[in-house]
């Protein structure tokens, strides 16, 4: 081996034993999700003789719980992405001064703390009846996920050109129809990436289901969690369980739209 | 881009169609921002509008029945400052702003240094890298109170196993660590999220300088000092400033964590406000104490851009 391939090496295994420490926590909520319960704290470092127990348990307690989680998130992805497209478009595309103006808007919205939105929502839904419902769930989680989407999808469609559109109209096709058939398909992967953060904020959501919620009806599995560690901690393998089974979609995002991820955190965040 | 500006406005002089058209085509442009107007004004507009009103109501328990909340002038403000907490909710949310972003950025730019060297597995190891970003914060808070767990959490077990303390730290259940215990799972956190930031932004630092830098002499420590950190400045200070603005009002992680306590010693203004509103039931404070965070959250937005503009100047 020459010297650089060996320096190169090197890096690779310093780089695995980083991921290693970085990583253990997921590692230990896994580990930990398979013990039997009563020790499940004192296991070792395998989990050598694995128990499913705390998935029975977690599953029994918490499946609709995350069966509400799955309806909300998937209700914020179409309500998000129906809103924040055609906005999307419209600011990269159309010549005006409220461009900047509503650029600067979504901008400054990313700076108003989730609970300033939680302390008013309350006493509008009070009276609107949206309290412990998931339609009132799924439009407060669009706070996090349609200026998200706007700023992703935006940032794609810059990149069209005019010219795309602009020879649908010669053939006499309206600016709704030359939008359907001709930007959204293009934007498919910008679509899909905003989609997938737009579900996963919203999967994530733990502040509003906190404080949009009184009652047990309407529970999302974050807040099935937050319960679990309310008291004294009796069956951590349930709770971790539990923990394991809200990651997936996370994992899922990180194995399926690996590409599109570091794209949607850079592109969301900078432009 | 500059094409389009050019071209636009004249295509619009010699409309195709008669002014009903032109007015139609005005009401279908109108239409695709609409929705996202609307949702705008509801969803920030409106609660911060409400936050403000409500700051200023004897907003509480009572408002529900009877429907009134008579107007107070700043009782709600003074409150805010009197309570008891005030002070050291101060203190708590400056220490953990200032501790999670100065450890999430320092560690963070380390290794997007060390990613950038190209080596075999870097990309893969970077995007599982992603992982506790991506984890739903309470699943994240779940996790580290299993680990951090007094008698028989790993992290203990471990520390004493390796006989480097003799009795186990109660990371989250003393008053005198579980601030810092809670920074640590919030820099664990954000490390993610300015790994990745940053190593596009070094990404966009063109081989040229670093090829020209090398026949000056300046290489390693020399070569990040003149070439990668000047070049990066623009890039570390959006990461800086987004980092303040996340983590000034970050609750989740706390009260899965803590939920405030022990005895109060992870109370941050975040956390006060939602006991206020949520669990106390007085929104008048609450709300008081929320525009405070937004207040906090724009006067360091305002430095940012004020900084930005004058290195621009430069």
């Amino acid at each position: 081996m020459t010297d650089s391939a060996v320096r190169r090496t090197v890096f690779s295994v310093l780089g695995v034993l980083i991921l290693i420490v970085m990583l253990f926590p997921v590692y230990w909520m896994v580990n930990a999700s398979l013990q039997p319960s009563g020790n499940t704290l004192t296991a070792g470092l395998l989990p050598l003789d694995p128990s499913f127990s705390g998935y029975r348990r977690a599953l029994s307690e918490q499946g609709g719980h995350l069966v509400t989680s799955l309806i909300i998130a998937t209700g914020t992805v179409v309500l998000s992405l129906a809103i924040a497209t055609p906005c999307a478009y419209a600011l990269s595309q159309f010549r005006s001064r409220w461009v900047s103006i509503g650029l600067l808007a979504i901008l400054i919205s990313q700076m108003i703390p989730g609970i300033v939105i939680a302390n008013a929502l309350y006493q509008a839904y009070e009276k609107l009846g949206l309290l412990n419902s998931i339609p009132g769930l799924i439009l407060a989680n669009c706070s996090s996920g349609i200026p998200f989407a706007i700023l992703i999808l935006r940032s794609f469609m810059l990149s069209l050109p005019p010219s795309l559109v602009e020879a649908a109209r010669v053939d006499g096709a309206g600016l709704l129809r030359a939008f359907v058939a001709i930007v959204l398909p293009i934007s498919k992967n910008s679509l899909i990436t905003a989609g997938l953060f737009s579900f996963l904020f919203s999967w994530s959501d733990f502040l509003f289901a906190l404080t949009l919620t009184t009652k047990d009806g309407v529970r999302p599995v974050t807040l099935g969690i937050y319960q679990y560690l309310g008291t004294q901690v009796q069956n951590w393998n349930a709770v971790m369980a539990t923990a394991v089974l809200s990651a997936i979609p996370a994992v899922v995002l990180l194995v399926a739209a690996q590409k599109y991820i570091a794209a949607g955190a850079v592109g969301g965040a900078v432009k | 881009m500059a094409d389009g500006t050019l071209t636009r406005p004249a295509v619009r002089r010699w409309p195709r169609a008669g002014g009903r058209g032109r007015r139609g085509e005005e009401l279908t442009k109108l239409l695709f921002v609409l929705p996202a107007a609307v949702a705008m004004i509801a969803l920030f507009g409106y609660p911060v509008v409400k936050n403000l009103l409500m700051s200023l109501q004897d907003y509480g328990l009572r408002t529900f029945f009877t429907g009134e909340a008579p107007f107070v002038g700043l009782a709600n403000y003074s409150a805010m400052v009197k309570h008891q907490l005030f002070s050291q909710a101060m203190v708590n949310t400056g220490l953990f702003t200032l501790g999670s972003i100065a450890f999430q950025f320092a560690i963070g730019l380390g290794l997007a240094l060390f990613f950038r060297r190209r080596f075999p597995l870097s990309g893969f190891l970077r995007s599982l890298l992603l992982l506790p970003w991506l984890l739903p914060l309470i699943v994240s808070s779940a996790t580290w109170r299993s680990i951090l767990e007094q008698d028989n959490g790993i992290l203990n077990r471990t520390l004493m196993g390796l006989g480097l303390l003799d009795d186990p730290v109660p990371w989250l259940n003393s008053p005198s660590v579980a601030l810092i215990a809670v920074i640590a799972v919030n820099v664990w956190i954000g490390i993610p999220f300015n790994v990745t930031l940053l190593y596009s932004g070094l990404s966009e630092i063109p081989d040229e300088l670093y090829e020209a830098g090398q026949l000056d002499g300046a290489t390693g420590w020399r070569a990040f000092a003149h070439i990668t950190w000047p070049n990066l400045r623009a890039v570390a200070s959006v990461v800086l400033m987004l980092g303040v603005v996340y983590t000034i009002k970050v609750l989740d992680i706390i009260l899965g964590l803590t939920g405030g306590g022990p005895a109060n010693a992870t109370q941050t203004l975040a956390t006060q406000s939602y006991e206020r509103s949520f669990v106390d039931f007085k929104f008048g404070e609450g709300a008081a104490l929320s525009n405070l965070l937004i207040a906090l959250s724009f006067l360091f937005a305002i430095f940012y851009l004020r900084g930005t503009r004058r290195a621009v100047d430069e």
